[in-house]
This record gives C-alpha cells, sequence and structure tokens, in this order.
C-alpha cells in the first residue's frame, strides 16, 4: 500500500513541489538562522576556544562572562598552584587596549597576556612566526584577521596592506613589534587579537593595583575536573568553571542579557510558522483532492490504519525531502559566506532541532488530514 | 498473508439454493428533526447467491443508499441486513473493513480508478489491501486484465483508456479477489449503450460458472436485459421485483421457492 501513497504524492507535481518548498523554507529559515545564532554565540567565548591547553578557568566570583573583567590580586595565582591535582596554574591578562595605527587612526584591540615562562594559553596555530619569538623584545602576535582589516597599514598609494611581520603598532603609547600572524576565531565585537607575554601586557595596560584576569589551570591526568574546580573554589574563595561551563556561562550571559535570542527567536518562529502554515494547507488540499480515492481504497477494505500510515508515509517522504534541501541550501549559504564577518555555524545539534522541528511540521500537516481521513464515510464512493 | 475467498457461510435455503443477501426491514434516516429525509423505509429484498440483480428506480428513492448497507459501508437504523450469513452492525470498523477486502467487490459509475497507478495496479489493490505481496497480485491483475481483454493494457495509465477499457480495468479490481459478491453502482452509466452492453455481457462472463452474487445499481432499461432479476424502488421501498430475461429456472439462479412477502420473483408487488 505504500507504493500506492508514493505514487499518489509523486503525481500531482504541483502540490508535490508545493509542499516541499513548504517544508523546504522552514528547515532552511530555521538551519540558516539558527546557524548565524550559534555562530554568535560560538564567538562570545572565541578566546576559551582558541585557549585548547587550560582545563580550568579561574576567575573573581562576580564576573559574569568571558568579557566582564574583575581583575584579581597577584596572590592568586599561588593559591591556586597549591591546590591538590593541579598540574600547572598560569596567570593570563585580558584587556580591551587601544593601539594606534600609522595613519594615525585608533583601533580597540583584545590584548591576551600569556605567561611569560610557559606562554600557556597561545594561539591555536601560527600562520607566519613562532609563538617563542614572543619572548623577543616588545613582541606581539595579531590575528590574520584584524591584520588583514582593523590592524591593516597604508601602503603608500592610498589603499592598505595587511598588517606583517616586523610591523610596529602603538598599544598605549608602548611600542609593539610584530613577530607572528597567528589564526584564531573572529570575537564577538570583531575586535583584533593581539598576544604578548603577561609582563608585556600589563606595561601595555593602564596602571591598576590589580592586572590578573583570569588563572589558567591544567588538572593532573585522571583527576576529575569539576572536581579539581570545586577544591579551587573551597581553598582561593574564587570561581573555578571547566572549559565547557565556562562557555556556557557565557553564552547564557548573553542570551539572558540581551535581545539577540529574540530576535533569532522570532526569525526562526516566522520560519516554523509560514512553513507549517504553507505545508499545512498544501497537503490537506492534496489530501482532500484524492479524498475519493482513499475513499475507495476504505470502501474495499483498506482500514483506518493502513490509510494514515499512507499520509504518514507521504508527510515523512516530504519532510525529509524538505529538511535535506533546506539544511543543504543552509550549509551552502555558510560556505558562501564563510570568508564574509557573518559568524555561522551548523554544529549536529542545529540539525537535530531543524530536523525535530519539520518533523512536527509534517506531523501536524499530517493529522490535520489524517483526521479528513478518520471520518471519512466510505459511503461516499457511491454518491457520484 | 494468503488471500481469504468464501470466508462467510451463505444462507442456505429450505428449497435449495442459498441467499448471499437477506434485508428484513431494513431503514436509515439521514439527519433529524425537520431536516430528516427517510432513505430507506423497511426494505425487504433477498439476493440469491450467483444471481444478478438489478436495483431500478427513481432518483432519490434509495438505491445508492441500500447498495452502500449491502456493501457494509454504511450502517442502516433499523431491521436486518445479513450478507452472506454476517450481521454487519456487529463486526467492528475493522472487522468490517477486513469482511469488505475478503468477500465485496465494488465497481463504481465514476470507475474510481486511482489515476497515478497503471491498470494492473489498480487491479491488484484489493489483494494488496488483503496483504497479498506485490509481485503476486501483479500477476495476478495481468492474468485478469487478459481476461477482460485488456491484456496488452496492463501498463497503461487510466487516463489513456477509455470509458469501456477503463470499466473493464474496474471490473477486473472488483473480481480479482474473488468475492462473493460484486456491487455496480451505475456501471452503465458514462458509457455509450454498445459499450455499456459489452460491460454487462463482460459482468455475466466473469460471474458465470461462479457462485459471485451481483447486484448492480441503473438507471439504464436497455441492459435490464442482463438482469435475473429486477427490483424495482420508490421511496425507500422496494415495490416490485420481476424476473429479467435472465431467470433461468432449469439452473436455479433466480428462481428459487419464496416465502410470500419477501423479495421473490415473478414480478410480485410488495407491501
Amino acid at each position: 500500500m505504500l507504493i500506492i501513497a508514493i505514487k499518489m504524492l509523486l503525481a500531482d507535481k504541483g502540490k508535490y513541489f508545493g509542499i516541499v518548498l513548504g517544508v523546504t523554507l522552514a528547515s532552511l529559515v530555521i538551519t540558516q538562522q539558527g546557524a548565524i545564532f550559534t555562530g554568535i554565540m560560538s564567538r562570545t567565548f572565541a578566546t576559551v576556544t582558541d585557549m585548547g591547553d587550560p582545563d580550568i578557568w579561574v576567575m573573581d566570583t562576580k564576573v559574569q562572562y568571558i568579557d566582564d573583567i574583575k581583575p584579581l590580586q597577584s596572590t592568586a595565582l599561588g593559591r591556586v598552584r597549591s591546590v591538590e591535582g593541579v598540574a600547572w596554574a598560569a596567570p593570563l591578562y585580558k584587556g580591551m587596549l587601544r593601539a594606534r595605527l600609522d595613519n594615525g587612526e585608533f583601533q580597540n584591540c583584545v590584548v591576551l597576556g600569556l605567561d611569560d615562562a610557559t606562554l600557556a594559553g597561545g594561539p591555536p596555530s601560527m600562520i607566519e612566526g613562532e609563538l617563542e619569538f614572543l619572548r623577543r623584545s616588545d613582541a606581539v602576535i595579531v590575528d590574520a584577521i584584524g591584520a588583514r582589516t582593523r590592524l591593516a597599514q597604508p601602503d603608500g598609494m592610498g589603499g592598505k596592506r595587511p598588517l606583517r611581520v616586523g610591523d610596529t603598532i602603538e598599544i598605549n603609547d608602548r611600542r609593539g613589534v610584530v613577530v607572528g600572524i597567528c589564526q584564531s576565531m573572529r570575537t564577538f565585537q570583531s575586535q583584533p587579537v593581539v598576544y604578548t607575554t603577561y609582563s608585556r601586557a600589563t606595561h601595555f595596560a593602564p596602571r591598576e593595583r590589580k592586572l590578573l584576569s583570569f588563572v589558567l589551570v591544567k588538572a593532573m591526568q585522571g583527576v576529575d575536573h569539576k572536581d579539581l574546580c570545586d577544591r579551587i573554589e573551597a581553598a582561593s574563595g574564587l570561581a573555578a568553571y571547566t572549559r565547557d561551563q565556562w562557555k556556557w556561562k557565557t553564552v547564557m550571559f548573553y542570551i539572558e542579557n540581551t535581545g539577540i535570542p529574540i530576535n533569532f527567536g522570532i526569525a526562526v518562529s516566522l520560519g516554523l510558522l509560514i512553513g507549517a502554515v504553507i505545508t499545512g494547507f498544501m497537503f490537506y488540499s492534496f489530501i482532500a483532492d484524492n479524498i475519493r480515492y482513499l475513499g475507495t481504497l476504505k470502501a474495499m477494505g483498506a482500514t483506518d490504519a493502513t490509510l494514515m500510515n499512507m499520509v504518514l508515509v507521504q508527510a515523512l517522504i516530504v519532510g525529509t525531502i524538505g529538511f535535506g534541501l533546506g539544511a543543504g541550501l543552509a550549509s551552502l549559504f555558510g560556505a558562501a559566506v564563510k570568508r564574509s564577518p557573518l559568524a555561522f555555524l551548523i554544529p549536529w545539534q542545529l540539525l537535530v532541532v531543524s530536523g525535530s522541528a519539520v518533523t512536527v511540521i509534517c506531523l501536524l500537516a499530517a493529522m490535520l488530514s489524517m483526521r479528513r481521513v478518520m471520518t471519512l464515510e466510505p459511503a461516499m464512493v457511491f454518491k457520484g | 498473508m494468503t488471500t481469504q475467498t468464501h470466508a462467510s457461510p451463505s444462507m442456505d435455503l429450505p428449497g435449495g439454493g442459498s441467499l448471499a443477501v437477506r434485508c428484513q426491514g431494513v431503514t436509515k434516516t439521514y439527519g433529524k428533526g425537520d431536516a430528516a429525509v427517510r432513505a430507506l423505509r423497511g426494505v425487504d429484498l433477498d439476493v440469491y447467491t450467483g444471481e444478478l440483480l438489478m436495483l431500478v428506480g427513481p432518483s432519490g428513492c434509495g438505491k445508492t443508499t441500500l447498495i452502500s448497507v449491502i456493501a457494509g459501508v454504511l450502517d442502516h437504523d433499523e431491521g436486518a441486513c445479513r450478507v452472506l450469513g454476517e450481521d454487519l452492525r456487529d463486526l467492528s470498523p475493522n472487522k468490517r473493513a477486513a469482511f469488505r477486502a475478503r468477500n465485496i467487490g465494488f465497481v463504481f459509475q465514476a470507475f474510481n480508478l486511482i489515476p497515478t497507478l497503471t491498470a494492473a495496479e489498480n487491479v491488484s489493490v484489493p489483494l494488496l489491501i488483503q496483504g497479498v505481496g506485490r509481485r503476486e497480485a501483479m500477476a495476478r491483475s495481468r492474468e485478469l486484465l487478459a481476461k477482460v481483454g485488456l491484456g496488452d493494457r496492463t501498463h497503461e495509465m487510466p487516463t489513456r483508456l477509455s470509458g469501456g477499457q477503463q470499466q473493464r480495468v474496474a471490473i477486473a479490481r472488483g473480481i480479482v479477489h474473488n468475492p462473493r459478491l460484486l456491487v455496480c453502482d451505475e456501471p452503465t452509466s458514462a458509457l455509450d449503450h454498445k459499450t455499456g452492453q459489452r460491460i454487462l455481457e463482460l459482468l455475466r462472463e466473469v460471474a458465470a460458472g461462479t457462485q459471485l452474487s451481483l447486484v448492480v445499481v441503473t438507471h439504464d432499461p436497455r441492459i435490464f436485459e442482463f438482469a435475473d432479476r429486477i427490483a424495482e424502488m420508490d421511496d425507500g421501498r422496494v415495490r416490485r421485483i420481476a424476473e429479467g430475461q435472465h431467470h433461468d429456472h432449469s439452473t436455479g439462479r433466480g428462481g428459487f421457492d419464496i416465502a410470500p412477502g419477501d423479495s421473490s420473483p415473478g414480478g410480485k408487488e410488495q407491501a
């Protein structure tokens, strides 16, 4: 009987494409808008993602998210190092400092000061130069996107060229020499990221009594990260989060304190609504067009369960095709904007959400139509 | 799953032969209150095993309602209607559907062939409903289409067939699962006279030598000659039952000795 359902579905090409279009539209909007939202949210914790080494981040208890810096006393580092299960602990300076370019323009940069001894928390990969070059005098490493966009230098011909190794920049009136270009994620506000040593970063930073932003911790092998967090908090009176906890805390801050999720939620809801309306209407209309034949099948002895299975199979077919097309188009969109500043990320969880939403749309459309089939009087086949 | 045929017993008569359908005092009312329409007002009708009974009468006299009740696709209100020994009102919807699938074939006025399926696929539908495998169902369908003269059109879509050919496909679909009762609703009304006659000839041909009983609703007096008996309906009742030209006492088809008051052959007026 399922082959009959499939042939029925494919025969009315106008309705078939209409239903698939509705599902595709819903799938595209949900996946594409969801991917942009996910991309933006992933940028909020770009620094945590880029720093692959530390298992645990230690900070002031009042810190709410990655850019909310509440400096610690330098003694905090020693207290954390003394906790059992800590393999190493390193200081991290993180601040938003103003860089002066050769053309006299100013540009805010995220400056990350790494532990002088170990350079723990360095960029994930180097495009030019080496991390060790940070030990040179006045050395800084700049991220590639920042180097070719906001920190680009005048090329002498009225245009601009990317910042290169050997160029200098001024950060807070102090000289910095570019010794490397690294690859790192765009940050939430797309500022350039400048890596240097902790001691040099504290020279770049305005004078303050406390300058230690975070303590980065590597756990000893076999030590449970959450248990270690608890021990660090108990011993230091500070807040300690695993990498994942810290990412989620940052994301939740943006979700709870900005209008971003509402904006995207509205877009996704509209996609869902429009997709559901188009799909539901077209599918119902398709069933209505075929009600005579479904009635004939019912008169000939097909049970309600058989007919409902047929409707369900039809809904799942258009759902699967529509979801595939929508997700595929969203992926193509992502590939097209890969080099643009637009945030775009499709994790598998987003596809599950999008697929579930499409399934709900198709089931709603099918249920609406199933009611018609269930209440179908087989005697209608004799009514001419 | 295999096809079950002749699963339900017919009702044997004392004088020999048997009944496929017995309706006694069957009533059916549509709607309620002032809007109520009494479609059947106490119908008494027997259909004998192996006969071709035609139901005739003016529009709105209850013919369609009566065959809907007989075919088990509509519940009557009062009276009794036993089809192949079963009172279908006693069966659950699923059991009734299974009963129809096994025992009843349908031929519709507008053919009701599924336009997206080929002729052979359309014919195979009753078998698929019973759970017969697609390959076997298609083989049997093609075989039957050959018998009704459409052996070379099995792969055609219904829209590419003439009205007569479509009705042949519909007849093949109606009998492919070896039903015991074939219900035909105005099978010739969409066809010209000559084609209509051929369709009736075909119906008689496929029923010959079987226990298949046919109930044919028609307005077309030109096909009355094919009937064993003709039941004339008016205002929700069977008014008169006449022997058709095919009535054959020697075979017993349509010629049973019926108790007075029943739908007896011979043109008896009914109360």
